[in-house]
């Protein structure tokens, strides 16, 4: 059992621990400190939709001291939520993640990666300093459409909405940058062997959200810098009155919008799709078709923007529509894809799964919900009612979150070498899975009983009450859900049980190597014949295809030994 | 477990460039050179959002250009020039990517010093050109004609400022030997994204003057 001795011996240059953090280039490090930064501001976001969900407990103005604070609270909740919570967190996983599944020792860029980590923070700390601004921060909606973006006295006057588009443009550069550093680092940085169809999941859907993110940012960012132009220098872009189209702002925002919403939810995708074969000792059935259907949703997700704009009455609605239903059968493909994985496969309930099985469910409610709004004439009624806001949350947090949570669940032993405790893990589930659903179905029965979203006030006879008081108890249920989750890695990080280089029996390559892994990653790779070499190497003499039980795992990894005749291609 | 496992030590590649990585094999495109055409993609896509607003705005205002305007933007003037000027420069850019290849360093130091002063005097005459604009008073604030004229080319513009400063560093990086007949990657991802800048120019001069 001999690695290669290297001469003279690597040593990495032992830097003090801040230091090294701050100035790292290790894709592993950079990847958590995605995680822990995002994670920092689900908390942030997180706060404001507990004052958000407050104020809507009761009819009345309660908690904000005018509807302008709320619109602040809300437009600052989602923008964080969706471009310093979900898409980082993610990026952060993938950062993680995909050189250790491809068998490479860093990104292609790897201090370009630094780069793009860092802008984050700065555009986070950019666009909350709009609440010190006269004017306080940013309160035209995470869409921020003109004119109610635009300067003037009851649209953004002050220099919170100019934070907001300076933050974002910091954030988008960010995404495109790690975007190019993924699709470099996928096409070719792969280990010998790992062909394209041999690649883990979770690296096919980093590909195709790396390539929407390559695609379709800096679409936004153009749309950031009209916005701009618009209200600092004088320019008509979007201005009415000299001569501009504000639906213009809608068609270049949504153009990258839409495609954000898949790159939001890609990636959870493949999270799930590497948990549930590990859980259920099987292969993911259907490899190729669901890589198929990714690409598919990934093309498709280019030709649905306007079904945003379906009341603005300047869209072509039969097109929209119909290429919106479209989008539901590559989903649908992969849904068939992750239950019959689950189906007769043998199921170890760990908190991963269980995370997983919760974006399957949730998810599958978001893609039904959404489905009524892709028909026109119901989308003319639901447009711009809490329908939508029960949509949106049962996709990215149904979706996205639970599917972050599998993640983080799944590879925190691979990250700090340590386990997370499980009945913490199911007490953190649960409370959310419930506080989930309490916060969220309600909004259903609101939007079909006609609530409009984006208001601080309402009735107090129009029968919106008892969903209202419902749905801030089930907000303050998943806040709580959060404490036992902050708690398990407070405990785990101090005293936890080691983990193993393996402790679920995975079947990606980032289980070959020690947990935390070194920093160049791997020591030696096994072979890659299929798209799990691990199991390969552990059931070798059945090799791929054989079917694994528990039992067989007794045995000791053997890690390609003597195979080296057919070195695969790398294509 | 034997010791003389064939596993791969992809640990080499760690600090190793990319070429040498021991377990890499490097086909193909390089990373610089793919991760260049990956970013221009993006600055294309940049691109197409501003001229989708600029082709939504002129349809939505006609005459285009107004009739305060209507003769402001001549392209038989020193635009002309600094067309002549942009497009010679990638010529001179290719043509010390061509010497690079050979080799031939001289040639290569000559053709980007000729580049990089090309590049600089295409800004100074679009500076110029925008006192002259300013002058006949078509401004960012003149309404959807002077917003959208300036936006573009400013945004141009700011893109061959940053061409022209990676233009300077290989011209210092290359006077400093550091780039032969088979290293050379920066030069040909510079020169990618000087032709690219070359290209925009063309479609935004055809655009805003010839139609």
């Amino acid at each position: 059992m001999a690695t290669h001795a290297l001469n003279p011996a690597a040593v990495p240059a032992y830097r003090g621990g801040l230091y090294e953090w701050l100035t790292t280039t290790d894709h592993k490090k950079i990847g958590i400190m995605y995680v822990i930064n995002s994670f920092l501001f689900f908390l942030i976001g997180g706060i404001f939709a507990l004052l958000v969900r407050t104020e809507l407990a009761a009819p009345g103005i309660q908690l904000f001291t005018n509807e302008h604070v709320y619109n602040e609270a809300f437009s600052i909740h989602a923008t964080v939520m969706i471009f310093l919570f979900i898409i980082p967190m993610l990026a952060g996983l993938g950062n993680f993640a995909v050189p250790l599944m491809i068998g490479a020792p860093d990104m292609a860029f790897p201090r370009i990666n630094a780069l793009s980590f860092w802008m984050l923070p700065l555009g986070g700390i950019l666009l909350l300093l709009g609440f010190l601004t006269p004017g306080g921060a940013a309160a035209a909606g995470w869409t921020s459409y003109p004119p109610l973006s635009e300067k003037g006295a009851l649209a953004s006057p002050g220099p919170g909405q100019d934070l907001w588009i300076v933050a974002l443009i910091l954030i988008g550069t960010s995404s495109i940058l790690g975007g190019i550093n993924f699709l470099v680092t996928i096409f070719k940085m792969r280990a010998p062997g790992m062909t394209l169809f041999r690649m883990p999941i979770m690296v096919w859907t980093m590909l195709v959200t790396s390539v929407l993110v390559v695609m379709a940012t800096p679409v936004i960012t153009s749309a950031l810098v009209m916005l701009f132009i618009d209200r600092n220098y004088g320019g008509s872009f979007f201005n009415p009155a000299t001569g501009g189209t504000a639906v213009l702002y809608q068609n270049v925002f949504w153009f990258y919008s839409h495609p954000a919403v898949y790159v939001m939810v890609l990636p959870a995708m493949g999270i799930i799709s590497e948990v549930l074969p590990v859980f259920s000792r099987k292969p993911l059935f259907g490899y190729k078709a669901f890589i198929f259907a990714t690409a598919g949703i990934g093309a498709l997700g280019f030709s649905v923007w306007a079904h945003h704009m379906f009341t603005t009455g300047a869209v072509f609605l039969p097109f929209f529509s119909l290429m919106t239903f479209l989008i539901a059968v590559p989903t649908g493909v992969k849904m068939f894809n992750w239950v019959f994985t689950l189906f007769r496969g043998q199921l170890t309930f760990s908190t991963p799964l269980i995370f997983a099985i919760g974006f399957l469910t949730m998810f599958l409610i978001g893609g039904i919900n959404g489905a009524f709004s892709a028909s026109v004439p119901i989308d003319f009624a639901l447009q711009d009612t809490y329908w939508v806001v029960a949509h949106l949350h049962y996709v990215l947090f149904g979706g996205s979150v639970f599917g972050v949570f599998a993640g983080l669940y799944y590879w925190f032993p691979k990250m700090t070498g340590r386990m997370l405790d499980e009945g913490l893990g199911k007490i953190h589930f649960v409370l959310m899975f419930v506080g989930f659903n309490l916060t969220f179905f309600p909004m259903h029965m609101l939007g079909i009983q006609g609530m409009p979203r984006r208001i601080a006030d309402y009735a107090s006879d129009a029968g919106w009450n008892d969903w209202n008081l419902l749905a801030t108890i089930g907000g303050f249920t998943i806040a709580a859900s959060i404490l036992p989750f902050l708690w398990n890695v407070f405990v785990t990080l101090r005293n936890g049980k080691i983990a193993g280089d393996d402790p679920w029996e995975g079947n990606t390559l980032e289980w070959a190597t020690s947990s935390p892994p070194p920093p160049y990653n791997f020591d030696r790779l096994p072979e890659i014949r299929s798209e799990r070499p691990l199991f390969d190497a552990r059931h070798g003499h059945l090799g791929h295809g054989g079917h694994g039980r528990r039992g067989d795992a007794d045995a000791v990894p053997a890690l390609a030994e003597g195979q080296h005749d057919s070195q695969g291609p790398t294509a | 477990m034997t010791a003389e496992s064939p596993a791969l030590p992809a640990s080499a590649g760690a600090h190793a460039e990319p070429h040498g990585a021991i377990g890499h094999v490097q086909r193909g495109i390089s990373n610089p050179i793919l991760g260049m055409i990956l970013f221009i993609t993006s600055e294309v896509m940049f691109f197409s959002g501003l001229f989708a607003a600029y082709f939504s705005t002129r349809a939505a205002n006609q005459p285009w250009p107004p009739a305060a305007f209507k003769d402001t933007l001549n392209p038989l003037s020193l635009i002309m020039v600094a067309t002549i000027i942009l497009i010679t420069s990638s010529f001179t850019c290719q043509f010390a990517v061509w010497s690079i290849r050979k080799g031939d360093r001289k040639g290569f130091i000559r053709n980007i010093s000729i580049t990089f002063v090309l590049g600089i005097v295409f800004l100074i005459l679009q500076v110029y050109d925008y006192t002259l604009l300013f002058a006949d008073g078509l401004t960012l604030g003149s309404g959807p004609f002077g917003t959208t004229y300036f936006t573009l080319t400013g945004f141009h513009g700011a893109h061959v400022f940053g061409g022209v400063l990676m233009l300077g560093v290989i011209l210092y990086r290359g006077m400093a030997g550091q780039f032969s007949g088979k290293h050379h990657d920066a030069v040909e991802a510079v020169s990618l994204y000087w032709h690219f800048v070359d290209v925009v120019w063309i479609l935004l001069f055809s655009i805003l003057y010839l139609t």
